[in-house]
């Protein structure tokens, strides 16, 4: 696959080590264990576009939310994670 | 001798070759299959399941009968296809699954058991006594299947892998494939023309066509001079590609070196290629006509048949006076009989169940007739011909069997693209939904033609790359006329797939049991499950599998295309990263001085530590160690400990953040101080440890342990850019930037006041955990931490990783008088488990702050990550701390991983009470010392207790104690 990293332009999959869901960057505010609880163990793993977090970290080690259809691998999108928590606020 | 005139083998030049050991000489150009063949040698393996006897039966990728084992020794390669073998001078191969050879096989007797063998007979047969499967009847089953051995001795030869990229990738150099590069080629494309074969042309080599009046092949190398004047278009030779990837990527497997008697440089490189777009030209692969043993040597595809006589000048034949016959439902076997015919091989009949079927040439005819039978034990000695329900016996040695032909769509496939089943074509086209940026042209689209195998090629390439398409020479354009025969009803046993040993009676006893899914029928008759997956078998097994089920061939469908096309070796997927080369090998910085000292070195993840500096007359490691650790106590030791992790933190922000990623606070820390800190999974387990110095305001340094140091920098950075990118902080690494040496013990001190420029040493100025910047040596940049792992008094002490080796020389030199001793990893541990520091064998992933006794180092007055989870009830309740362990009786050995018992308790889970974590000799205080988890462990000090081993066997008594062996007050350590 070929991740088209926003700052570097298309790159190898193989640069990059995956972790999932980008529902981590809601990371809950408070000591809510059950908020906690579905942060750190409940993921969707949906059949179809999906948004996770891809680390590119044989290269410039930014994190990217990438918008992939697990169906088909098609890239549809791919931000630097620090803009889209950016934007989120 | 069964050569004829002509073809495209150099005669001028004899090579030398053997097969099971008997001498035979071919020619540049051949194949091992068609040196052979040119030397009467038709029986060349045993099948999977009933040893029977096979000849050569394609001359291409598909063979599924010629499998040989190519070279001898470590080189030794089963499972090769003798049609795919170009032939070398000195070439060895030896047939497989046969014993003692190949003309008598002793399990030939299976042949005559066949009835026992049918489809999932393991599935059936062999189930009582049940233990008797694993034991007997497995081993036995395999032991009598299979094909070729695997040799046991290394991969001598050498991989590589590459990238590559272009606009357009050609897959097949035949009449398509070579239309599509010179259009795309002189467009001025970047292209990548890659072919299987030794020789560009594809499927013209191997015909009789004329392209503009003169042979095709002709045209073929003009082709190819044109191509290797284009600077941007590259010809990728004996590669296959055998994988159709996300995003335009393609594994291919170019055989650089199978093709000389050794590799001179590499044996086999992987490609990866990335194309914008592509052109499947992969031609098709020839169908078979099952019909009662038809799977004899000298029976064989009739379009191979033809590819001998043409392209290698040979005929199946091992004797001129043989006779030869053809089978076909199609034109195309009428197309074989004439070729023949016109190079002079004559032709006793051709048998076509088409009663309105056409001569082509000079041969007899048998319309509306088919092939109902063989002879011939180890070789085709005659033929049944039924017509209209009389049967007639021929004699004919060899036979060719033409059932249509099968567009080669499989890596049009491998995106789970299902192909298409086409009336007029009797055949499958290539999937609508194609892999992104994929065409296909010629052949595998159905366009068999050489002039629509042409057009299709330069047209494809014109429209991927809005170009004009190439000029083509004029071409015949036949229609291929055909009435599909999927197999010869009749008693005896016909193949379907040659390979597996799967008959036409295997589907119909699949089909009985109600295995009529292609999946199911796939896996409960191995069909299309060996090493040729199929290639001339899948096809046909479905128009039987229609035919039974009363669906059509379209209804009944296909199994999913996966990679690889052809089998490739796993040695060159792995591209050469094997052995040392497997992964990076780091060195630390003092790797000179370690090796100079006679450091035994062991594998720390990537690094190579010192594990250990032996001296003459140490006769034990553990006579090394004890003296190591004890130099340490005494007087002082040195020892590299750069391969922790170092992060560098910066930013007005940057206590604010540590404070978030450590458990324990961080913002507090006064500058020139060290606080260790201990970071938890967001889980609320513990996950590593380290200390985290304050050199400035804005500048914090923190370590890891060596095995996380990667991980937690990239959860760091985590943190970082996705939970809390306000905080204004950078992260850099610096582990490879600073070469780190402990120096510990009592008089390390007075060492070090030796090295610094003058800098005030006196424990007034640099107390325990504190730290500061300083300049050693005479003007060399370092940074000095005043921490211990041992429980001494000890300094790590950083320098640019340059002078790291130099600074650990000069460190032993000024310190001999001291008594400085060069101390490994062993020792590192030895001291660590004396003084109770918990480590990787610790913090396991499984265990909590609580556990390892650092439970109130969890501030609760600020969040930070796995702060909240760590609060979980099951987490708090958990009574198992980290204790001393300690054996009565010093002779013993505590085995680390060993589980914890109350005296007398049953050695069960349900009374399990803990494990231990480490273990080792302590030299301080002579005897068997460990570090474990206990149930209620706070409160057992000086109770004896158990270790099991109940895997070995083994038990030790033990009193429990704190975790701090030596020095609990610490006074060593502030001194």
């Amino acid at each position: 696959m070929l991740i088209p990293h926003p700052l570097l332009g298309p790159r190898d999959a193989q640069e990059f080590t995956y972790l999932g869901d980008a529902a981590l960057l809601n990371r809950p505010e408070g000591g809510d264990e059950a908020a906690f609880h579905a942060y750190t163990h409940l993921r969707d793993n949906p059949a179809g576009p999906h948004r996770e977090l891809w680390y590119h970290e044989q290269g410039d080690r930014s994190w990217l939310v990438v918008t992939r259809d697990t169906a088909t691998h098609e890239i549809v999108a791919a931000e630097l994670a620090m803009d889209v928590k950016g934007a989120a606020r | 001798m069964t050569r004829i005139p002509g073809g495209l083998v150099d005669r001028s030049r004899t090579l030398s070759f053997t097969f099971d050991g008997t001498r035979y000489e071919g020619h540049p150009g051949d194949t091992l299959a068609s040196a052979l063949m040119a030397n009467g040698v038709r029986l060349v393996g045993r099948s999977f399941k009933y040893h029977r006897p096979r000849g050569i039966f394609s001359a291409g990728s598909e063979e599924p009968n010629a499998l040989v084992t190519l070279r001898s020794g470590a080189r030794a390669e089963p499972n090769t296809r003798a049609t795919c073998v170009e032939l070398y001078d000195g070439l060895a191969a030896t047939s497989q699954n046969r014993w003692p050879c190949l003309d008598f096989d002793a399990l030939a007797v299976n042949d005559i058991a066949s009835p026992f063998l049918a489809a999932g007979f393991y599935y059936k047969t062999f189930m009582w006594p049940k233990p008797f499967w694993e034991k007997l009847y497995e081993p036995l089953i395999r032991r009598a299947a299979g094909l070729g051995a695997l040799g046991r001795d290394p991969d001598p030869d050498a991989y590589d892998k590459g990238f590559l990229h272009c606009d357009l990738l050609v897959i097949g150099g035949g009449a398509a494939g070579l239309a599509a590069a010179l259009t795309a080629g002189r467009a001025g494309a970047s292209v990548i023309l890659a072919d299987e074969d030794f020789r560009l042309g594809g499927r013209l080599l191997m015909e009789s066509h004329l392209l503009d009046d003169g042979p095709a092949a002709a045209w073929v190398a003009a082709a190819e001079a044109d191509l290797d004047t284009m600077p941007n278009v590259r010809i990728l030779r004996r590669t296959t590609v055998f994988g159709s990837y996300d995003h335009g990527i393609f594994g291919a497997i170019e055989r650089v070196g199978d093709h000389l008697p050794r590799p001179e440089t590499v044996r086999q490189t992987l490609w990866r290629i990335t194309a914008r777009h592509s052109i499947l030209a992969a031609g098709a692969t020839e169908r078979h006509i099952p019909f009662a043993d038809n799977d004899r040597p000298g029976i064989l595809l009739g379009g191979a048949l033809r590819a001998y006589v043409n392209r290698w000048g040979v005929t199946p034949q091992a004797r001129d006076s043989d006779r030869v016959a053809i089978f076909t439902d199609n034109d195309d076997g009428h197309r074989t009989a004439a070729d023949l015919v016109a190079r002079g091989v004559p032709v006793l009949a051709v048998i076509d169940p088409r009663r309105d079927a056409r001569r082509f040439g000079e041969y007899q005819l048998f319309s509306g007739a088919t092939v109902t039978g063989s002879t011939g034990r180890r070789s085709l000695t005659s033929i049944e011909i039924t017509r209209d329900g009389r049967s007639d016996v021929l004699e004919c040695a060899v036979l060719g069997v033409s059932g249509g032909w099968n567009p080669n769509v499989h890596l049009a496939s491998h995106h789970r693209g299902r192909p298409q089943w086409s009336q007029a074509h009797q055949a499958f086209l290539p999937p609508a939904d194609l892999p992104p940026g994929m065409a296909v042209a010629g052949a595998a689209a159905g366009h068999g033609s050489p002039h629509a195998a042409l057009r299709s090629g330069a047209q494809t390439a014109a429209r991927l790359l809005d170009c004009s398409a190439a000029l083509l020479p004029h071409a015949e354009d036949a229609p291929l006329c055909q009435l599909p025969l999927w197999h010869v009803p009749g008693r005896g046993r016909a193949w379907v797939d040659f390979q597996s040993d799967v008959t036409v009676k295997d589907i119909a006893l699949a089909h009985r049991e109600n295995m009529r899914s292609v999946e199911h029928l796939k896996r409960w008759t191995t069909l299309g499950m060996a090493t040729d997956q199929g290639k001339t078998a899948n096809v046909t097994a479905l128009g039987v599998m229609a035919e039974l089920t009363g669906a059509s061939v379209a209804q009944t469908g296909t199994t999913v295309f996966r990679p690889p096309y052809t089998p490739v070796a796993l040695a060159a997927l792995g591209g050469g990263d094997s052995g040392m080369t497997f992964r990076p090998t780091r060195l630390t910085p003092t790797h000179g001085f370690a090796v100079a000292h006679g450091a035994r070195l062991v594998e720390a993840g990537q690094w190579m530590r010192a594990q250990m500096f032996p001296r003459a007359g140490e006769t034990h490691w553990r006579d090394t160690v004890d003296r190591e650790v004890m130099a340490v106590r005494a007087g002082v030791g040195l020892c590299d400990v750069t391969t922790l992790g170092k992060i560098d933190v910066q930013g007005a922000d940057a206590g604010a953040f540590l404070d978030r990623i450590y458990c324990n606070a961080m913002a507090s820390l006064r500058v020139g101080k060290v606080r260790y800190g201990l970071m938890l999974r967001e889980d609320g387990f513990a996950y590593d440890d380290g200390t985290c110095a304050r050199l400035a305001d804005t500048h914090y340094v923190v370590t890891t342990t060596t095995a996380n140091a990667g991980l937690v920098y990239s959860r760091m950075e985590f943190a970082r850019q996705c939970l809390w990118p306000d905080l204004d902080v950078q992260l850099i690494s610096t582990t490879d930037a600073w070469a780190q040496i402990a120096v510990a013990g009592p008089k390390s001190r007075a060492l070090l006041e030796r090295v610094v420029d003058g800098f005030d040493m006196s424990n007034a100025a640099v107390p325990f955990m504190s730290c500061a910047a300083l300049t050693v040596c005479g003007g060399v940049r370092a940074r000095l931490f005043r921490i211990s792992f041992s429980g001494e008094l000890a300094y790590e002490i950083a320098v640019p990783a340059r002078y790291g080796n130099a600074l650990m020389a000069r460190l032993a030199d000024l310190g001999q008088d001291l008594g400085v001793t060069p101390y490994g990893t062993e020792a590192l541990s030895v001291l660590r488990i004396e003084k109770g520091h918990a480590a990787a064998a610790e913090l396991n992933g499984q265990t909590t702050a609580q556990m390892v006794g650092m439970g109130r180092m969890v501030s609760t007055r600020k969040d930070s990550i796995g702060a909240v989870m760590s609060r979980r009830k099951g987490l708090v309740s958990d009574t198992r701390r980290l204790v001393g362990l300690r054996a009565i009786d010093p002779a013993a050995r505590i085995p680390a991983g060993a589980h914890l018992f109350a005296q007398g308790a049953a050695r069960v889970t349900a009374t399990d009470q803990g494990w231990v974590t480490s273990a080792c000799w302590s030299p301080h205080l002579k005897t068997p010392i460990a570090l474990g988890f206990l149930a209620d462990g706070a409160e057992r000090m000086g109770e004896t207790i158990v270790a099991a081993n109940p895997l070995e066997g083994d038990e030790v008594t033990l009193t429990v104690t704190s975790p701090h062996f030596i020095d609990p007050e610490g006074d060593r350590l502030r001194g």
